[in-house]
């Protein structure tokens, strides 16, 4: 069994949106028609989005840090929003585990963001049916492209590389050794949904800087000090040389 | 959750001809055990399976507004095995057809003998449709409270209660308009359905104020803490990620102060339930047919106050995610 996810690093996301940005250029120009945006230069613009980068602040001043959280469909191995919609256009694929939506059988009841306690889900104001995250599937099983651009809009676009994808089944795979080694976490375990999806916390970064390292034992300078110095009686230059 | 009106008109709307139904099959029993007089079919039964399927059709249209693509509101019977939306889809017409059969048959006086009881009692085409009509008004009380219930972290839904309530809110407000429709019709019965109006809405009463007080006590389960997964007591958030609004924050949130939810709390106290109860008191000791009708009105109108609680109380965890706009 195959579980396609991401693996998002809160440890190196700074916040830029291009995740945001490129997932509905890609998802606004796809197959399934454009993803509304209406008013985008009003007052109050709006529109479907797949992806959201949020911002927290953890902690009191002055210790605080920035968290900045990528929020997407979380593709969650037990999805509370499929068995809830009256006419199956919400699905996981058997496949690759991608819950997705078709929009030709969906009657926009809502019904399935309301069980979906992340959030995940937006009716498209226009088409008037439910959409959310597809992890690119239109992209990554896309064989006219290369293989390095067969992942979705998201982790290409990411500049610091904090989104990886791939199969969390897969024991060797990149994400699957990413969660175990840096300690991977699912978002609202209490409700048993398992999401796919894993967030990397925040780490320390330490730095151990030994002794040696602050006065080098063997710095050049240090070494001429060591020398033997000639007292002030001795003979100096001025008295062998006569000119 | 933001309570959306044609939600509201539903289900306050088939609950009420859910109850009616299953008032009218009530005098019909009783009438059969000869605890009551028997009412004029044509008058009393048929046209009240008329009223009832009025008021269920009125439900039925309210509900395609909800849709965002009701040209394709075909396709929810699909999924019945798993989904209470779907098993309610199913049951709303399934039940309409029964009434409408019940009141045919009585229009037409269509009444072939079924069965004889050893006691004499004839069990005829109409009682055996009334029964089959009692079993889906209780199983569409079920789906359509199980709609709402079955959603874990909504959890001001998740309870027993939630049907329990949905069930005897339904009941009381369509005895309460039997009882105002008898008294036009078959003045006779009035006594009987207000008597029983009373019950069930006093009841109604208590399991919904002991829901109140069940959802006063929750804590929520999902934190701030949870939904990014960060351990720290002092989270806040900085940005929601957008500054226009989007299908998350309309959707969720009733985006009223809470002093209207507590206003709204005390109205639909009274209105469905502290003002019918006296009304119907009234009306059960021989008032004129008037004051049962705007018992009925009054509580129809309480109810829908009771129903935009029920959406405005519930707090969705994913709310936690869209807390500041920057």
């Amino acid at each position: 069994m195959t579980q396609l996810a991401l693996v998002i690093d809160l440890n190196v996301c700074v916040g830029c949106h291009a995740c945001v940005t490129s997932c509905k250029e890609w998802n606004t120009s796809g197959s399934a028609g454009p993803l509304a945006d209406l008013h985008p230069y009003g007052k109050d613009p709006t529109g479907a989005f797949f992806n959201r980068v949020q911002t927290f602040e953890v902690g009191e001043y002055p210790n605080t840090q920035t968290v900045h959280f990528p929020k997407s469909c979380l593709h969650c191995e037990d999805p509370p929003c499929v068995p809830v919609c009256p006419t199956g256009a919400s699905y996981k694929r058997a496949e690759d585990g991608i819950v997705l939506v078709d929009y030709d059988k969906c009657i926009g009841c809502k019904y399935c963001s309301w069980a979906c306690p992340y959030g995940a889900r937006e009716v498209d104001p226009e088409r008037k049916v439910m959409t959310k995250c597809t992890l690119c599937v239109d992209r990554i099983y896309d064989q006219t492209k290369p293989e390095s651009d067969r992942r979705p809009a998201c982790v290409m676009a990411c500049p610091t590389s904090a989104r990886l994808f791939g199969d969390i089944h897969d024991p060797d795979s990149e994400v699957s050794r990413t969660i175990r080694d840096n300690a991977g976490y699912q978002l609202m375990p209490e409700w048993g949904t398992h999401p796919a999806n894993h967030y990397l916390p925040r780490r320390k970064t330490p730095m151990h800087i030994h002794e040696d390292e602050l006065a080098r034992a063997d710095n050049p300078l240090k070494v001429d000090g060591l020398l033997p110095k000639p007292a002030k009686s001795e003979p100096s230059l001025d008295d062998v040389m006569s000119w | 959750m933001r309570p959306d009106f044609s939600v509201l008109l539903l289900t306050t709307l088939i609950g009420a001809g859910q109850g009616l139904f299953l008032a009218l099959f009530t005098v019909q029993l009783y009438a059969l055990a000869g605890l009551l007089p028997q009412p004029s079919a044509h008058a009393f039964y048929a046209h009240g399976s008329l009223v009832a399927l009025v008021v269920l059709g009125g439900g039925l249209i309210a509900s395609f507004f909800h849709l965002g693509r009701p040209e394709r509101a075909w396709r929810t019977a699909a999924k019945w095995r798993t989904s209470w939306l779907s098993r309610e889809v199913i049951v709303l017409p399934a039940f309409m057809g029964v009434v409408l059969l019940f009141g045919a048959a009585h229009l037409t006086g269509w009444k072939p003998v079924l069965v004889s009881l050893p006691s004499g009692l004839a069990i005829d085409a109409t009682v055996a449709l009334g029964i089959v009509g009692t079993v889906l008004a209780f199983a569409l009380f079920v789906c359509t409270a199980m709609i709402y219930a079955c959603l874990p972290f909504l959890r001001e839904w998740a309870s027993p209660l939630t049907v329990v309530n949905y069930t005897l809110l339904g009941g009381a407000s369509g005895f309460a308009l039997a009882a105002a429709f008898a008294a036009m019709v078959a003045p006779e019965l009035t006594r009987f359905l207000a008597g029983w109006a009373f019950v069930i809405t006093l009841l109604g009463a208590a399991s919904r104020i002991a829901s109140l007080i069940r959802n006063d006590r929750l804590k929520p389960k999902s934190t701030l803490q949870t939904a990014i997964g960060i351990k720290h007591p002092r989270i806040v958030q900085k940005s929601m990620g957008f500054m226009g609004g989007s299908f998350n924050t309309r959707e969720f949130f009733h985006g009223r102060p809470d002093a209207v939810l507590r206003s709204v709390r005390w109205v639909f106290l009274l209105a469905a339930f502290a003002v019918p109860l006296t009304l119907l008191a009234v009306g059960w000791s021989g008032a004129p047919a008037g004051v049962l009708v705007v018992a009925f009105a009054v509580q129809y109108v309480g109810l829908l106050a009771e129903r935009w609680f029920f959406f405005a109380q519930a707090n969705h965890p994913q709310n936690l995610y869209y807390q500041a706009v920057a």
